[in-house]
């Protein structure tokens, strides 16, 4: 795909953006490329811990938090209150956009700049501020060149990484006007000058949150480039927008969650920039916004919190490891998903906020190898949820997500009836076997997607079972051959 | 009812049942048992494998080494607070030499343009690291703002050897930040960087291009 050329993706066309996709050898090598060096760089960051114990604390320090959920966030409410952060509630995303697009307008905000948020995309925010007459400009340079090239991010972590260096010079030189080169300093730079000007003009900084402390009220944001600490510096407001089920209970509870989402997320030991934000500015401090607000929202969360099995979907972390070694995800790439969140940890998450409608082929977009199970830094077990949503999706669950049954076929029910029937009567299984054996010539060589690449079953003249029986009746010699 | 009241009461009345919590062992993040040694060892690696420069200077010295650090990097415009030690002694320093010292006590908005196009570099204290990690441990104050370590395009930290800790649990737990956190706590790794473009990476995207420590070693560093 050329600089230029826009695409929109969408879960339900899944089968065709992935044919289209394999058949890009662009797309196929970037991502290939890219996910073998992530897979390589989590290995050795590892190599001298105990990662078992350490994964196992993370997933108890996640499900304490679910476990204390409602009463967390109503001490993340208190707390953060107590230090000046103005808190608000969005039952979805269309209200979370109305919150901050309200929090903008009462600022006379013309421009915002946006340090990279996943729940912001999962609402389309920019466009939202956009139809309001707000410019929203993305500063993760990821973020940023997506945004230039009018997509959505491919990956949750690096949302450019479906483009190579040839692609992104293209798209700096068509939109910014920078000089085509491949070399990545250059790139950086001319980014870095761009930018830093629309931050100092900007009104209002919106960005996510890697974790939010109950028990201090602290907002934890977790990067490299220190566009997250300048959108929560710089502008005179800050607005923090996350999922409900960020928050954790203790300050102590930061330290292995960061530990693990850095090494599982890029294979780094650390991440550059740390940056916990308590406040909005006090009195007598010089920099730092006069307003800090909070946006919780729901978005379907809670309604996978109904669900012992389905909860620990909400344990995730966003670190995107489970992507990095999916054979699917990299061979398919991130946009072929059409969701906000691609691969493993998103046709988990995203058949609970579009409906199973949208997202059927999303739980079926996986060989169940195991891997991202394997990985999941707080021990989501993400291949049974993959097989709980596939049952769902077929109206053999227990019901709990929107659109479940939607790929149930009476057809198809009725065949595994049937068969399930015949294997459990022997009688009437001998006869029909014999009957298939005389009738084979009738056995239809095309059946769907089965003969797309194989041949048809042909049933046996003789079956297994007979032969074995005329073989006891010495009908047989030892060859196998019949007697004369 | 309000979103609020909805989706509390939507945890509350859970369809499958209240939750139990299991308990948390924190063992795996702490008790590391590093000698003063080690953890200087493994703070300059971590550090220095992200493109962090180590300054190894004795206590009572330490603004001879600052001087050097800038002459090398050219440094003419420095920003830096008033009253913190570090910026009193260097203020003391460097009062007769042509560097220009900039006040950075000072309300943004004041000195916005000079801190984003005229300054070189901005030097602040830190109050301590973590050698597991090689992560400076700021917590900006009125005197030093949040801004300082960030927007220059080169950041110098000086670090007092004998406050570098093993974990950020160790960091966390000892100091009982859960107390009382300030307006913004920070960890800082090496200077701003990006793997964005097709994984390689850049240095200085959108803070610091350099980070420079200055440790300061009680005794004479071997």
């Amino acid at each position: 795909m050329s600089a230029s050329e826009v695409q929109t993706f969408t879960p339900r066309e899944f089968h065709r953006q992935a044919h289209d996709a394999l058949g890009n050898p662009q797309i196929r090598a970037n991502f290939r490329k890219a996910m073998d060096g992530l897979m390589a760089k989590r290995r050795d960051v590892f190599s001298d811990w105990d990662l078992e114990t350490l994964r196992e604390l993370g997933a108890n320090i996640r499900l304490r938090a679910l476990a204390k959920l409602p009463d967390l966030l109503e001490r993340l409410e208190a707390n953060c209150q107590a230090n000046g952060i103005q808190v608000h509630w969005a039952e979805n995303g269309d209200e979370a956009c109305r919150i901050i697009r309200g929090i903008c307008e009462r600022h006379g905000a013309k421009a915002v700049i946006k340090g990279k948020s996943m729940v912001s995309e999962e609402m389309h925010l920019n466009a939202h501020l956009e139809a309001a007459g707000i410019e929203a400009l993305e500063s993760d340079l990821g973020e940023y060149l997506v945004q230039l090239n009018e997509q959505t991010p491919s990956h949750i972590i690096m949302p450019a990484i479906h483009l190579n260096t040839d692609e992104i010079s293209d798209i700096m030189h068509t939109r910014t006007g920078t000089e085509r080169t491949r070399d990545v300093d250059t790139m950086t730079a001319a980014a870095r000058a761009q930018l830093r000007e629309r931050f100092m003009a900007a009104d209002v900084g919106v960005s996510g949150v890697n974790f939010a402390v109950a028990e201090t009220g602290t907002l934890c944001l977790v990067e490299n480039e220190g566009n997250g600490r300048m959108t929560t510096a710089v502008p005179p407001v800050h607005i923090a927008v996350t999922g409900i089920e960020k928050v954790v209970e203790h300050l102590s509870d930061v330290p292995p969650l960061y530990a693990l989402l850095t090494r599982s997320a890029t294979g780094q030991h650390v991440t550059t920039y740390l940056n916990m934000i308590s406040s909005p500015r006090k009195p007598g401090e010089h920099d730092g916004p006069n307003e800090v607000h909070l946006v919780l929202v729901d978005s379907g969360r809670s309604s996978i919190y109904q669900d012992d099995e389905l909860l620990d979907t909400l344990r995730c972390i966003r670190c995107g490891a489970c992507m990095n070694h999916c054979p699917v995800y990299t061979r398919v790439g991130g946009h072929t998903y059409g969701t906000t969140y691609p691969g493993p940890i998103g046709s988990i998450l995203m058949p609970h906020m579009m409906g199973l409608e949208a997202t059927k082929d999303l739980p079926t977009a996986s060989s169940l190898c195991g891997a991202c199970g394997e990985v999941c830094p707080v021990k989501i077990p993400i291949p049974d949820l993959l097989v709980r949503l596939r049952r769902e999706s077929v109206g053999e669950g227990r019901g709990n997500v929107p659109g479940a049954g939607v790929k149930r076929s009476k057809k198809e029910v009725a065949v595994w009836k049937g068969f399930q029937w015949l294997a459990t009567h022997p009688r009437g299984w001998r006869s029909s076997t014999a009957i298939a054996g005389k009738l084979q010539a009738l056995m239809p060589s095309k059946l769907g997607p089965w003969t797309e690449y194989r041949t048809a079953p042909k049933p046996a003249k003789v079956s297994l079972h007979a032969l074995v029986k005329r073989h006891q009746a010495g009908k047989f010699d030892e060859d196998g051959e019949e007697r004369s | 009812m309000s979103a609020r009241d909805n989706i509390l009461k939507r945890l509350r009345e859970r369809t499958d049942g209240p939750l139990t919590a299991p308990p948390s062992n924190f063992a795996v993040v702490t008790g590391r048992g590093w000698s003063q040694q080690e953890r200087l060892t493994r703070f300059e690696r971590w550090i220095t494998s992200v493109h962090g420069e180590v300054v190894h200077t004795p206590r009572d010295d330490w603004t001879i080494a600052l001087a050097e650090v800038l002459e090398a990097k050219g440094i003419r415009r420095l920003a830096l607070g008033r009253e913190h030690p570090v910026a009193a002694e260097a203020r003391a320093a460097l009062a007769e030499g042509d560097i220009v010292l900039i006040d950075a006590d000072r309300d943004i908005e004041t000195w916005r343009h000079e801190q984003f196009h005229d300054t070189d570099a901005g030097l602040t204290s830190t109050r301590g690291a973590i050698a597991e990690t090689g992560s400076l441990w700021l917590w900006p104050t009125s005197d030093e703002p949040r801004l300082l370590s960030l927007v220059p395009p080169i950041h110098i930290a000086v670090l007092d050897a004998d406050t570098i800790e093993d974990t950020f649990f160790d960091v966390v737990e000892s100091h009982g930040w859960a107390n009382g956190m300030p307006t913004n706590a920070l960890l800082i790794s090496g200077p701003s960087k990006t793997a964005d473009i097709e994984q390689t990476l850049a240095y200085g995207v959108h803070g610091p291009r350099e980070l420079v420590v200055l440790l300061r070693h009680a005794e004479e560093y071997p």
